[in-house]
């Protein structure tokens, strides 16, 4: 599309490494009008670590300008598509229009697996009121009760929730008083969410949003302590392509009990008794992380940032897991089922690496995503050059330790932040001071997460909330052999000649997490940036135009 | 199972949509922008509604669908999203440099009363439009009608914006293809250029979402119908719309504006009613229909009569859009299979009425409704079992719990590829439609045929 660069040979003669990246980034910003331009230079860094690991500071979670074309969802997405989505036996209504239930249904791979039929599993449907005219001129609640009564009627669900739309906070519906009402009514829990679309500034406020409503109405209402050794919740994993499975596979193995998935894969049931684990781990640190921390104040679970990514960051979050609870005989469990299967992930990793070796990513999506596969790659001996989050916060670029220092603007006041204390009939220490202390001193880092920019090389382009445009400058000045990002930016880099690679929903693969994952995914990467296919872009006639031909028996 | 919470029992909902058999009007105004040469689609409203649209027309097309957003936020909510479009047609005529910006509403900026007309005369006034180039707008509100209706209000909207009339005809015709795919917009086109007419088609998408793999990325494609074009639809001679709900209101604009007479036709799906197509364009345009094309009738025509034995009596299933349900039921009928349960989730009276009056010889009576969803569907299907599924993706469903053999029709199609390369309008894709049922009914024929029966020749 644009012009502005003639040839990029020019300026990419010896490599991406020849490149300078914050002329880079004045190419990138010089077609945006002055006002525009100035806002996008907050977000586009180049990454330099001083030698406390301090990276410069990004302006993410801030609002798209209007008019770019933006990776950008909503708050509806993010808290009915990706947080309730996986989870099977609540019946989800959607309050509004028809498309936003339509659109958020089945669209986004999360698998689930029941013990039986007769279980409930509501995920292949779609449920919403449908509002018409009528409804948002006198307003949608009489709907919106009577919905919630037929789907009780018709499936006699355990619980009820209900998904607000833009229009609903507009025209003043209250979903909260309608919930309690069928709540009381019905006798089975029934809860609202206020997560209308023009909330916040991406779908983060949406995860924040469902992960509030989750715990204000769902976690603690099951008490029962689960008899088994080594309970964790994984919180983060939203078990899509079947990531899930394969790390219950691993957990399972090593005697890992998983009291709750927040939420791949998960239940109500799984929720309400969530607050009984000894551990939480943490996967995507951005769309759950204050779940982690509410649940340590109030129950008095620690947590720790994991990631399954990989195969040895896989082996290093078992072995951490381990660590935490300490015992000797389950370390070596873990240990001999990392040395299980780590061979056949060796085996294929260095298959692979001989072809995948230099070869450059770059990676642009979610909370967590774009950082953690940059292991994978690494595995490969590929290197990510650029790679930029969708919704993700200072935090996920610079590491908790900015928290403090994060401005809260008019959009991130009006996500409500609960008000969280300690439980004093269900709090439970789970160590005692003293072994947290020697955990500690042994270098074990709890509640942490040091965030993506420390993790890439000097140099690299961050780039938070990349647009259409700046992704085709990238891929005309970098020209990587590898770009990783969404459904919505996957054929318009496909149609530049460069392979790519959904890392939202797999583009129908995975799993990719765990140790089968990691073998899954170095395979997929193997095929994608060998392929013969981009050999054959011109015909014949076009790569020798000339005339000239001879008869074959001439 | 996968819908194993639907059951034999009907219960009466008037509130409740369950597994909808439509979507909302701006992913149809989206669609129809698409068909227009170096437009970017635009949707005032929140981020996701933008997201979203690209999403689901990104997975059936598999192609690049680009479009920009206003991505209002809770302020804009409250104040209005003048700043937001103001601003959004600034950047994107800066930074994307289109012709064209198609803006459609939402049910967030209809619902706080945004005057989209106002806006780009303001943003023309602000200077925000470069000399040149054009902002054109529908409204599109998601609570009323379905994405069809989008659509058709994107189409209308197209052909009000640009049409003029110099008072010397142009020798052309308009053709308004309706909600269907880039592949039967070529075929549409193919057929109308075969009898000698010179063809103003629009929207038009083929060459747009069904393009090439060249290695070279275009934000605006080769196809679409131009500025031009549409400027000279009302020099036209004529205009045919291809289904009442897509495409009339288009047709009948054009009519009022500048009185170039339209008529409206069903789609072109089947025997009859592409039959009907190419009679009306002959009339109309005063030509005769060559040989190349009654040839195609007959090949249609010939399979027809050497799988009738196959398509004899078996019940029918279908779920889609009123434009393409009404020819396809009737083009059932015309082959003598039984449509039996006959869903669309887009609300109207005629289409009821239509299939009513199709069927009325039959010796049972349909099950047919205008508004409803799949569960509805798929609970009739319970009771009272069908030989063969027409739908969308979501159909698939139903199919595999309920062991139906499927053919997907319509849109969304997120799980196979063709749709978007080879048509089923027309007589070609009549053929297509053929082949596509056959194979299904005849591995399912195949599948269960005891082995003493089981027939090399079928």
């Amino acid at each position: 599309m644009s012009d502005t660069i003639k040839d990029t040979k020019t300026i990419r003669p010896g490599g991406v490494d020849t490149l300078d990246p914050e002329k880079i980034k004045k190419e990138l910003l010089s077609r945006y009008p002055a006002k525009v331009a100035r806002k996008r230079s907050n977000q586009i860094m180049v990454n330099k670590k001083d030698d406390t690991g301090k990276t410069p500071v990004m302006g993410a979670n801030v609002r798209t300008v209007p008019g770019i074309i933006t990776q950008r969802g909503c708050s509806y997405a993010g808290c009915k598509g990706v947080i309730l989505g996986p989870t099977r036996d609540i019946v989800n209504i959607t309050h509004g229009p028809i498309g936003c239930g339509f659109y958020s249904w089945l669209t986004r791979r999360n698998q689930t697996r029941t013990a039986s039929d007769a279980d409930d599993n509501y995920m292949p449907y779609c449920f919403s009121t449908d509002m018409q005219d009528k409804d948002i001129v006198f307003g949608g609640e009489k709907k919106l009760k009577a919905a919630v009564q037929e789907a009780y009627d018709i499936f006699k669900p355990k619980a009820i929730s209900i998904f607000s739309t833009c229009p609903v906070g507009l025209i003043g519906d209250d979903v909260h008083a309608v919930a309690s009402e069928m709540k009381e009514k019905l006798g089975i829990n029934v809860f609202g969410f206020s997560c209308e679309g023009y909330k916040g500034v991406s779908q983060s406020a949406g995860h924040h949003i469902a992960n509030n409503g989750i715990f204000k109405n769902v976690v603690g209402k099951d008490d029962s302590i689960k008899e088994a050794d080594y309970k964790i919740n994984l919180l983060g994993e939203y078990n899509i392509g079947g990531d899930g499975f394969e790390i219950d596979r691993i957990l399972d193995d090593c005697g890992i009990s998983v009291v709750s998935t927040y939420s791949g894969n998960s239940t109500y049931d799984q929720f309400a008794n969530s607050h009984t684990a000894d551990l939480n781990t943490v996967m995507c640190h951005r769309s759950i992380n204050y779940v982690a921390d509410m649940m340590e104040i109030k129950y008095g679970i620690p947590w720790i940032k994991i990631n399954f990514i990989g195969g040895k960051s896989t082996a290093k979050s078992l072995r951490k897991i381990a660590g935490y609870f300490g015992e000797e005989e389950f370390i070596q469990r873990v240990e001999a089922v990392i040395e299980a299967e780590m061979p056949e992930v060796e085996r294929v990793r260095l298959e692979v690496k001989k072809r995948c070796e230099g070869k450059v990513a770059m990676i642009f999506v979610g909370g967590s995503r774009a950082h953690h596969y940059q292991e994978l790659f690494k595995e490969i001996g590929m290197r990510t050059i650029s790679a930029g989050y969708e919704f993700a916060h200072r935090d996920d670029y610079e590491g908790r330790r900015v928290i403090p220092d994060i401005k809260i603007d008019a959009d991130s006041r009006n996500i409500e932040e609960l008000k969280i204390e300690k439980d004093d009939d269900k709090y439970r220490s789970r160590k005692t001071e003293a072994e947290l202390a020697a955990l500690k001193a042994k270098g074990f880092e709890f509640k942490d997460y040091k965030g993506m920019s420390v993790d890439m090389e000097n140099d690299a382009l961050l780039i938070d909330d990349i647009s259409q445009y700046e992704t085709e400058q990238l891929l005309k000045l970098y020209k990587p052999d590898l770009y990783c990002a969404g459904i919505k930016e996957k054929y318009a880099i496909q149609k530049s000649g460069i392979p790519m690679k959904q890392l939202h929903s797999y583009d129908s693969g995975g799993p990719y997490a765990g140790f089968k994952g990691a073998v899954n995914f170095y395979r997929e990467i193997d095929r994608l940036v060998n392929s013969k296919v981009w050999d054959y872009l011109e015909a014949p006639w076009q790569t020798n135009p000339e005339l000239s031909a001879k008869y074959g028996w001439e | 199972m996968l819908l194993r919470h639907t059951n034999k029992e009907i219960k009466p909902r008037k509130a409740l949509t369950v597994n909808p058999a439509k979507t909302c009007q701006p992913i149809g105004a989206m669609y129809a922008s698409l068909g227009i040469h170096n437009c970017l689609p635009h949707s005032h409203g929140s981020q996701g509604c933008c997201a979203y649209h690209r999403s689901a027309l990104t997975r059936h097309y598999r192609e690049p669908v680009m479009a920009a957003t206003s991505s209002f936020t809770e302020g804009s909510s409250v104040f209005g999203g003048q700043a937001n479009l103001v601003q959004a047609i600034n950047t994107i005529f800066t930074t994307y440099e289109p012709d064209i910006i198609a803006v459609h509403t939402t049910c967030l900026s209809e619902t706080i009363g945004d005057d989209v007309n106002q806006i780009a005369i303001k943003a023309v006034k602000d200077g925000k439009v470069p000399d040149g180039k054009h902002v054109i707008h529908a409204s599109t509100p998601s609570y009323v009608g379905s994405h069809v209706t989008g659509f058709s209000n994107m189409t209308k909207a197209m052909a009000m914006y640009f049409s003029k009339s110099t008072g010397t005809p142009n020798g052309k015709f308009n053709i308004i293809p309706g909600y269907v795919e880039p592949s039967d917009m070529a075929e549409i086109k193919r057929l109308v250029k075969e009898m000698d007419i010179n063809p103003i088609l629009f929207p038009d998408t083929s060459n747009v979402l069904n393009g090439p793999m060249t290695g070279k990325y275009k934000m605006y494609p080769d196809g679409g119908v131009t500025a031009e074009e549409l400027t000279a639809t009302g020099d036209s001679i004529g205009t045919i719309a291809l289904g009442a709900m897509a495409s009339a209101d288009a047709a009948r604009a054009l009519d009022t504006k500048w009185k170039v007479p339209c008529q409206v036709q069903d789609l072109p799906i089947g025997l009859a009613a592409t039959d009907r197509f190419i009679d009306a364009l002959r009339k109309a345009a005063g030509v005769s229909v060559p040989d190349s094309i009654t040839r195609e009738r007959g090949q249609l025509l010939d399979i027809i009569t050497d799988m009738h034995q196959y398509f004899y009596g078996k019940k029918v299933a279908l779920a889609g859009d009123p434009d393409h349900l009404i020819p396809l039921v009737e083009f059932l009928l015309s082959i003598d299979m039984m449509p039996v349960h006959i869903v669309t989730g887009t609300p109207g009276q005629d289409f009821e009425k239509r299939i009513r009056e199709m069927t009325a010889h039959l010796p049972y009576t349909v099950n047919v409704k205008a508004a409803g969803d799949l569960f509805q569907l798929h609970q009739w299907i319970k009771n009272e079992p069908v030989d063969l599924l027409m739908a969308n993706t979501y159909g698939k469903y139903m199919a595999k719990d309920d062991d139906i053999p499927f053919v997907r029709i319509g849109f969304p199609i997120l799980d196979r590829v063709g749709h978007s390369y080879f048509p089923t309008v027309c007589y070609k894709g009549g053929m297509r439609l053929l082949e596509k049922i056959l194979d299904v009914l005849l591995d399912r024929l195949d599948r269960d045929a005891p082995e003493e029966s089981f027939e090399l020749v079928l």
